[in-house]
């Protein structure tokens, strides 16, 4: 099939064994994101301590690029410090509208940089962009509410 | 296929594709193999043609001026109006409006019902209900809950069968003497099933309820007679019947569209204007305000002789081996299920599937990589989904012009797709 451009390896492995699954607690905020136009949905969890990203979890149906995505996502964002984790994530968006004409830097994107094809495919480009789409979000909730304190346990 | 072809001649489907110009295409590098008919259709040359030279020789505004041009253009649009209605078996061309789809045709009656005085045979409030099926499409079914919450009235629906047909198990009690109108589809866009008009209609005209048939999926492949069906509105849309997008038809009764308030106000739907208000014109105008839809009317017409002269039948009886061929390929590869009826019985041409392990958009994109083009996702039926327990569906829906052997490039290519996602 003429379509490996798009299905990378690094992609059908994420698709098929996918990292971090699964929901976990603690977390401090839970976010349910869904493609409208195509029925894709995923369920997120985000615990932020002390300004790193302690853990995320996730369960969901889609695609393989929604769930390739999500699963390389957890990766690069697991163990870091919020704001390093928002600067990869605008670094992946900034690929993924790029129609192509990127050049992805592997030391900032690791296995994300397979997604580099996808960018070619409009219709697909929401796909990739859903598990981080709902990572920002409740990252965002997560900080703003981390004054709170109010963890789920 | 040329005008004049014979109605007794063999289906020549190569030339019907003739008239085609877009399906002798590539896409990939290989013969595009256009199965997402169900979506929009392509349009022949013929219906091109009539369009250009409406535009290129007589076209202006219409129901305007007194100019040469004006004339010709109103003619042109009324004349579509005659075609519409013949092609639709109405018995009188002022039944037919011209929309611009289908959405807005529900909408149209959705919207005037519920401008209806209280007390009109129109107006609903708490205590009416309005029943529409769980296999609508989005269309023909946001607009009745809309018109629901806007009145206080209750929504109700048929569910479905297992095999994808309406459980019609409890009809009586859902269509009842609080019932105002049963909106629903003729032929399902996601499961392909052809729905009872003649059971549905029966029941509506015991209690007394509105009849509204959504033929979006219906006129465009098989012959319709709107007498014969018996309801009080039909619904089709030009662009999945070889016209351009911009066009829909509503067929209503006249004494219940002459009758029924405006939808949208403005030029052309009045009768005398002053400034502490207005009187309308009668149907079909009251609910054509603004400027219409003129060169696509002329070009639905276009369309509308086009398909007859190949003949409705004869295009209703190719699709239907198109679909008995597809089904049966479908039933030998393992792993494949179809959502919807498994046989050609009480059937339209879409066919759903699911392959187990492969998600839909995958299976789009990789029968793109095949020059194939299927629809995938919800279909704007999302409830179809959810009831069959699937996030979204495969679809292949074939027309006029696919062919056997294009039947089997899908068939082979979802062989392919299973290969290459290993399930």
């Amino acid at each position: 099939m003429a379509d490996e451009s798009m299905y990378q390896e690094i992609i059908l492995d994420h698709y098929r064994q996918p990292h971090h699954k699964g929901l976990r607690e603690p977390y401090d905020v839970e976010v349910h994101h869904v493609n409208p136009t195509c029925g894709d949905e995923v369920t997120l969890r985000v615990a932020v301590a002390g300004g790193v990203v302690t853990d995320v979890s996730y369960d969901g149906q889609g695609c393989s690029i929604s769930q390739a995505s999500t699963s390389v996502m957890t990766d690069l964002v697991i163990g870091k410090p919020v704001q390093d984790a928002l600067r990869t994530s605008e670094v992946f968006l900034e690929l993924m509208q790029s129609r192509g004409t990127i050049e992805p830097d592997e030391a900032v994107l690791e296995d994300g940089i397979a997604f580099a094809g996808v960018s070619k495919y409009p219709a697909r480009v929401k796909c990739a962009l859903l598990g981080w789409m709902a990572w920002k979000d409740a990252t965002a909730q997560a900080v703003a509410g981390s004054s709170e304190g109010a963890a789920h346990v | 296929m040329t005008a004049g072809a014979l109605l007794t001649a063999p289906y020549d489907v190569h030339a019907v594709r003739a008239d085609f110009p877009i399906l002798s295409r590539q896409v990939g590098g290989r013969p595009l193999v256009y199965l997402d008919n169900a979506s929009s259709s392509h349009k022949p040359t013929q219906v091109l043609d009539a369009e250009r030279a409406f535009v290129e020789q007589h076209y202006s505004n219409v129901h305007r001026g007194v100019h040469t041009l004006s004339q010709e253009a109103t003619d042109a649009y009324e004349a579509a109006r005659d075609t519409v209605a013949a092609f639709l078996g109405a018995v009188d061309p002022h039944e037919v409006v011209f929309t611009k789809n289908a959405t807005e045709a529900y909408n149209l009656v959705a919207y005037s019902f519920g401008n209806a005085a209280a007390g009109s045979a129109f107006s609903l409030g708490p205590g009416d209900e309005v029943c529409v099926t769980e296999m609508e499409h989005h269309s023909n079914l946001v607009p009745w809950q809309m018109l629901c919450e806007r009145t206080g009235a209750t929504l109700r629906w048929i569910p479905l069968t297992d095999d994808g047909r309406l459980d019609l198990t409890d009809l009586d009690t859902l269509v009842n003497e609080r019932t105002k109108m049963l909106a629903f589809v003729h032929v399902s866009n996601i499961l392909g099933t052809k729905n009872p008009v003649d059971v549905l209609v029966a029941r509506a005209r015991q209690v007394g309820a509105y009849v509204l048939v959504d033929g979006a999926q219906s006129a465009p492949h098989e012959a319709v007679d709107v007498q014969a069906l018996g309801a009080d509105f039909f619904v089709l849309t030009g662009h999945k019947m070889l016209a351009p997008s911009g066009i829909g038809v509503l067929w209503g009764r006249r004494e219940l569209l002459d009758a029924m308030p405006p939808f949208l106000g403005g030029g052309s739907m009045i009768e005398v204007v002053q400034m502490s208000g207005s009187t309308y014109a009668p149907a079909p105008e009251r609910f054509e305000a603004g400027t219409p839809v003129i060169s696509q009317a002329v070009a639905l017409a276009a369309a509308c002789d086009y398909l007859q002269e190949i003949g409705l039948d004869r295009i209703a009886a190719h699709e239907a081996q198109l679909t008995s061929r597809i089904l049966a390929g479908l039933s030998e590869l393992s792993g494949v299920r179809v959502i919807g009826p498994d046989s050609t019985e009480m059937r339209g041409a879409a066919v759903s599937f699911a392959i187990d392990g492969v998600h839909p958009h995958d299976i789009g994109q990789s029968l793109d990589e095949l020059g194939i083009a299927v629809r995938v996702g919800h279909h704007c039926a999302a409830p179809v989904c959810r009831r069959y327990g699937v996030p979204a569906t495969t679809r292949a829906s074939s027309y006029l012009y696919n062919t056997e052997a294009e039947v089997d490039v899908l068939l082979e290519g979802i062989a392919t797709v299973q290969a290459f996602w290993r399930v």
